[in-house]
């Protein structure tokens, strides 16, 4: 396989995922190769967390193939969760006992030795720049340090993969901004990491490659440069019109661009100058309340592939 | 046992589930919740073990003077003796079922099954580990009750030292059942029901008045997982030893056997769906 640099840690084939009526994952494929940082983009309900689950050995495939490790999770689950660390989307820390302590029981139950899990975890925790918070309780800390409590907990056996189900999510921008960067330090020392996010700034910040979901499917794969490249014109002009007026403006404004989209709040217009663009607007005289011109993102490759957006 | 062995395993196989036959750690629980109790915890352990205890003082002071004696296995006792080896039952249970209630928030609230499962702990450690933790605890309550009852001159003789092996036996059950009961619990309203069970369950079990009293409803008592406990705690008191122990024994091993297999197909259904 040309530009594949490691071998595939996960595969999934027509991995499909329901839970009695209701299908989460619609026979999917991919594949994580060692060493990547691979993510899995889309809104609430695509199915990320389902698949994430299935990856994890917590939850059983309903019919398609999956392997992690060339293990089948129905299997091997304990091997396979021997090998993983996994930072669910709640943090799911043990609010009776100190931060310390919950990374070193974390580490028993992958039957470390005691004195190697005091010492991982004071190491962990320097890592993720807690090490002075090590004899609190979890319940004071905010909730960018309890997902750094999470992460480090889910390093106490050194995992070959990291599955994070939307590490940041919640967190102001300071604390993702501290956490996109260990995790991008984790990434250089060889984890292969696997997340989700519906933020497309985060997959942008952080995966090598990722996968599209929409309800349950996989609506487009590559890098993010990639997908921006082949799904979106390279820069976007936002126009807001008065309250109410976008639907009367469209039609003044079509053509300008290669594609435009209508949204309750703005126009997006498509095109490779979004300079030129404006120009144009205001040579046809539709005045808007403001104007702005902006690279494509991951945002407008999603949207343009399921005429949604990502964060309703 | 020949024949058992023969023919057991193939039915046994489909019935217990794979993450109790793939259990390697049941004592990582142990462990965490070591964890957590060694600072303070303690002292509620030891609230469980006063209700009985203030039971055992007043039948002592009050009321076993009032009452006559009682006949166990064609054996006449004072009624000191009669009810002591009952509330040791009791207590055993009530320590057991009390501790097996915060199944309920592990697996809810506070998420620490969850945590576990996502290693390579299995559903069956789980449910193994918080059992043995919860007889652990009627344990160590039966343990303070029969020092006390010794002290206040209670146990018969030194077969009252049987009487800890068994009251664990006792905690183990109830353990289980309370595992179990506690899968099923699927709001904090839910807990009304079980002292509700409870409470007719300690008055009914021959705890405070012998068998024969029921009359022809006798055999219902075999229905309460409680009496079990109690006649066969009460034998061991007086160093009687009637075949009907062996009963006893068995049901309180199979109420903690099919506890555990139930337990750990709720489990997996609620956490690994």
């Amino acid at each position: 396989m040309s530009g594949s640099e490691g071998t595939a840690v996960i595969t999934a084939k027509a991995l499909t995922k329901r839970f009695g009526d209701f299908e989460a994952v619609k026979g999917t494929d991919f594949e994580v190769r060692a060493g990547e940082a691979f993510g899995f983009l889309g809104p609430n309900g695509a199915g990320k967390s389902s698949t994430m689950r299935m990856i994890g050995a917590v939850s059983p495939v309903t019919s398609g193939e999956l392997r992690i490790f060339g293990l089948d999770p129905a299997d091997d689950g304990r091997k396979i969760r021997a090998r993983l660390g996994v930072v669910p989307q709640q943090d799911e820390l043990d609010e009776f006992l100190t931060v310390k302590d919950n990374l070193v029981i974390y580490g028993r139950y992958f039957d470390i030795p005691l004195k190697a899990c005091r010492e991982k975890a004071m190491e962990l925790l320097e890592f993720v720049q807690l090490a002075d918070r090590a004899d609190s309780k979890v319940q004071p800390l905010s909730g960018g340090m309890k997902r750094r409590v999470t992460i480090a907990r889910s390093l106490m056996s050194d995992p070959e993969i990291l599955l994070l189900d939307e590490p940041t999510t919640g967190l102001d921008p300071q604390a993702r901004h501290v956490l996109w960067d260990r995790l991008y330090r984790l990434k250089q020392q060889g984890v292969t990491l696997v997340l989700t996010t519906h933020y497309m700034d985060e997959a942008e910040q952080l995966c090598d490659r990722l996968v599209v979901m929409d309800q349950g499917e996989i609506a487009a794969e590559g890098s993010p440069a990639e997908l921006i490249r082949t799904h979106s014109p390279r820069e976007v002009l936002e126009l807001r019109f008065p309250a109410g007026t976008n639907a009367e403006h469209a039609p003044k404004v079509e053509g300008v661009g290669a594609r435009q989209e209508v949204l309750p709040d703005r126009i997006l217009i498509y095109a490779d100058d979004g300079e030129a663009a404006l120009s144009e607007v205001h040579r046809r005289q539709a005045v808007p309340e403001s104007a702005l011109v902006r690279r494509s993102t991951l945002e407008d490759v999603f949207l343009r592939l399921t005429g949604r957006t990502l964060v309703e | 046992m020949e024949l058992l062995n023969n023919h057991r395993p193939p039915i046994t196989a489909g019935l217990i589930p794979p993450s109790l036959r793939d259990a390697r750690r049941p004592h990582r629980v142990l462990e965490r919740h070591w964890f957590v109790s060694r600072s303070g915890f303690f002292w509620i352990l030891l609230g469980g073990f006063f209700e009985p205890f203030f039971y055992l003082v007043s039948t002592q002071l009050g009321f076993g003077s009032l009452i006559d004696d009682v006949e166990v296995g064609g054996e006449l006792v004072s009624y000191v003796h009669f009810v002591a080896p009952a509330l040791l039952a009791a207590s055993a249970m009530n320590g057991a079922m009390y501790e097996t209630m915060n199944v309920f928030f592990r697996m809810t609230f506070d998420k620490t099954y969850s945590s576990m499962l996502a290693t390579p702990m299995t559903a069956g450690d789980v449910v193994l580990g918080d059992v043995f933790w919860a007889t652990i605890r009627g344990g160590l309550y039966s343990a303070a009750f029969l020092v006390v009852m010794a002290v206040l001159g209670m146990t018969s003789s030194w077969w009252g030292l049987l009487l800890l092996p068994a009251s664990l036996l006792v905690s183990f059950a109830f353990a289980g059942v309370g595992m179990a009961i506690a899968t099923f619990i699927r709001s904090i309203e839910d807990f009304e029901y079980v002292p509700t069970a409870m409470l007719p369950m300690f008055l009914f079990s021959a705890t405070f008045f012998p068998a024969s009293s029921y009359g022809r409803f006798e055999w219902v008592l075999n229905f309460s997982p409680l009496y079990h406990g109690v006649a066969l705690l009460r034998a061991l008191n007086l160093g009687q030893f009637p075949p009907s122990i062996f009963t006893h024994v068995v049901v309180l091993f199979a109420l903690a056997g099919l506890s555990i297999v139930l337990s750990a197909h709720r489990i997996e259904r609620a956490l690994l769906g």
